[in-house]
């Protein structure tokens, strides 16, 4: 067994990481408090220009075609520095794949350039609803077909992106018949479409250069052909969609860990208490080492799941346990980061405060940790019953 | 014309330079490894000279062990067309380098080779000079503008007092400065299709370049930590001790 990188997974991680110190580690800070719309687009459609908005997706859909491994290193590098910038390159990067797995040639050929390379600022992923979060196939929203138009209605809660992403893939029910989430299909909605509307930013607790806003539907017809993959399967394919989606959110966490104890592991050789460097101290070294050694099993777990699906092999229990496992632990890293700087940490001078707001919603959106432990507890018990 | 652009792997600008602990050496076990930062801008330059249709191949060159593969790589995912490695161990110091850069030069005959001004491990600032030397290729070192003009190029040196713009007859060598341009970002499509480009690798034999050491390594220390300052009660204890302890004034 080899766990190293290949030559281009490795210089995809050291492009990413230049990128990430040097355009967006800057203005993370800035981003934080005042959400300089301009600047993060700008962000945005530089990552797209270098082929970062379409990890996994063909060449010839103007892809950059490198595999679920580099997409994971991809993301930990950008959230080092920027997890809003991360979360949307996340995001943007699932809205493709979803796309590039069951759409139409067609469709793949109107929309996967634009997400690629940047001409949209970044895709939409519309499954949760008020009442449907963890639970989507309850979803509401509903589709009718009326002659050569399917009207849909009803509303989308939290979607990350609604105010600048150029297409939006949106669940919504066309058999309101059929047993639970079996009747639902999935469609291709352009910004701007007349009959949907984006409600204003929520006000966030991190991530707050990223834009999450209701989206409502009130009887927004879009064509016939806007339907993607096959009618009353669109559940199946939102599953098989956010286990891919998984890996990208661990990683993302696994970035923001990361990034909050390397700041704390430089300030423990520098910062001096009872006459000497506060890394001295073996309490500290412990917790040091405990975590680090956290997030090395985090990032082999979510390797291991990238792997697995860039091979073709089953991934999706192997994905839950890697979300879990790296949003759980980066969670538990920012605060022991944060705790490594003392009152410095709780200041919004340093970023350590920022890493613990930004890293927090990893355990909950694109399945909450309950719900990853659902999925692997699940597939544990098929294998042997 | 051909374009030869020289890349060397050094310790990555980012990382803290620590020396080991028998004093050989700059310890490099587990260190991350780059691309030096005035080969980075020279590669921009080559890759601009052919953009601009000055140039019609860029070939990217490192003398080194096979690990400087990887930076050849990167030129190549940043847009030179092929590489050339040419195998090395040890440490060489500039003049070897140079002969066997010069041995490469009058295999390829390019009409330009830009060389960063200095790598940052060592930081000798040789290189360059000793090939043109070797070659008799008129050199433009430090360059903050490459201006080529069919049998003739400009450039302009960044010097102690100032920029000197200098004519040389085709073909050159020119050095990088800082201020020559910004390099780019490797888009991750050239990342893949860099693979896919030729890498050759020679050999000094093969060249008939026999590697003779002029130099010896005797020891390598950190830098003195620096000591705490002091405080002056006004500005005439301040002129006194700057004419009398530091002797500045
Ligand atoms: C910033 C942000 C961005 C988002 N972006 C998007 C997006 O782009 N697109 C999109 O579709 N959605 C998005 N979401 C929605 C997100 O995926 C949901 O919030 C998430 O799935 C949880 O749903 P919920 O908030 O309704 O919580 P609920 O489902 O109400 O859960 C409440 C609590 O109950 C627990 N729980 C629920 N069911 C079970 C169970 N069976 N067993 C044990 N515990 C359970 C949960 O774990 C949680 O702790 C985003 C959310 C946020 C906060």
């Amino acid at each position: 067994m080899d766990l190293s990188l290949s030559q281009e997974q490795q210089l995809i991680q050291e492009m990413a990481a230049k990128f990430a110190r040097t355009e967006l580690e800057p203005l993370a800070q800035k981003l934080d408090q005042s959400g300089d719309r301009v600047a993060f687009l700008a962000n945005l459609k530089k990552l797209a220009e270098l082929g970062f908005m379409g990890l996994n997706i063909d060449a010839q859909y103007q892809g950059t075609q490198a595999g679920s491994v580099a997409f994971s290193l991809a993301i930990t590098e950008i959230a080092r520095a920027c997890a809003s910038t991360a979360v949307t390159m996340s995001v943007t990067n699932m809205v493709a794949e979803v796309i590039q797995s069951i759409a139409s040639d067609k469709q793949k050929q109107q929309y996967l350039p634009k997400l690629c390379s940047g001409e949209y600022a970044a895709g939409a992923f519309c499954l949760t609803e008020t009442s449907a979060g963890s639970d989507p196939s309850s979803m509401k929203t509903s589709a009718v077909l009326d002659g050569d138009s399917w009207v849909l209605k009803g509303a989308k809660q939290f979607i990350s992106s609604a105010e600048y992403a150029g297409v939006f893939v949106v669940w919504a029910v066309t058999d309101p018949s059929a047993p639970r989430g079996k009747g639902i299909s999935c469609f291709l909605v352009e910004q701007g479409t007349p009959g949907m509307s984006i409600a204003k930013a929520e006000q966030k607790m991190g991530q707050k250069a990223s834009v999450t806003n209701e989206v409502l539907f009130d009887n927004c017809r879009i064509p016939a052909d806007a339907l993607m993959g096959e009618l009353n399967q669109g559940f199946k394919i939102a599953v098989t969609e956010l286990a891919g989606g998984r890996i990208g959110i661990g990683s993302l966490a696994l970035g923001i860990g990361l990034a909050a104890m390397d700041y704390a592991r430089n300030y423990t050789l520098e910062r001096k208490q009872f006459g000497q460097a506060i890394a001295k101290f073996q309490g500290l070294q412990w917790m040091m080492a405990d975590t680090y050694t956290e997030l090395e099993a985090a990032r082999l777990l979510l390797m291991s799941a990238a792997d697995k699906k860039q091979r073709g092999l089953p991934f999706s229990k192997e994905a839950s346990m890697a979300k879990l496992y790296a949003s759980e632990k980066a969670n538990q890293a920012c605060y022991s980061a944060l705790q490594l700087l003392g009152g410095y940490g709780y200041i919004s001078e340093y970023p350590l405060e920022r890493y613990a707001r930004d890293v927090r919603v990893t355990s909950i959106y694109e399945g909450s940790s309950e719900i990853q432990r659902v999925i692997i507890s699940r597939e544990l018990l098929k294998e042997v019953s | 014309m051909k374009v030869i652009v020289t890349v060397k792997r050094v310790i990555d600008y980012n990382v803290k330079v620590r020396v080991k602990a028998d004093g050989s050496d700059v310890d490099l076990n587990n260190v991350k490894m780059a691309m030096n930062p005035f080969c980075e801008i020279a590669v921009e330059e080559a890759i601009r000279l052919k953009e601009s249709g000055v140039a019609t191949e860029v070939i990217a060159v490192s003398v080194g062990p096979k690990a400087c593969q990887e930076q050849l790589r990167t030129a190549l995912a940043l847009g030179a067309d092929r590489a050339i490695q040419v195998e090395s161990d040890e440490q060489l110091e500039s003049l070897n380098v140079a002969k066997l850069l010069a041995k490469v030069i009058e295999q390829e005959q390019p009409g330009v080779v830009i060389l960063g001004k200095q790598a940052i491990d060592t930081d000798n600032n040789q290189t360059g000079q000793m090939l043109s030397a070797l070659t008799g290729m008129a050199q433009g070192t430090f360059a903050s503008k490459i201006d080529i003009q069919g049998d003739k190029a400009l450039v302009t040196r960044e010097v102690d007092g100032g920029l000197q713009t200098i004519e040389l007859a085709m073909p050159i060598i020119a050095t990088t400065d800082l201020r020559l341009n910004e390099p780019r970002y490797a888009s991750l499509p050239n990342i893949m299709k860099a693979k896919r480009k030729p890498l050759e690798v020679k050999t000094a034999e093969e060249l008939g370049v026999s590697i003779k050491a002029h130099t010896k390594l005797l020891s390598v220390g950190a830098p003195a930590e620096r000591k705490a300052g002091i405080k002056v009660a006004d500005v005439a204890e301040l002129v006194d001790k700057l004419k009398n302890e530091a002797k500045v004034i």
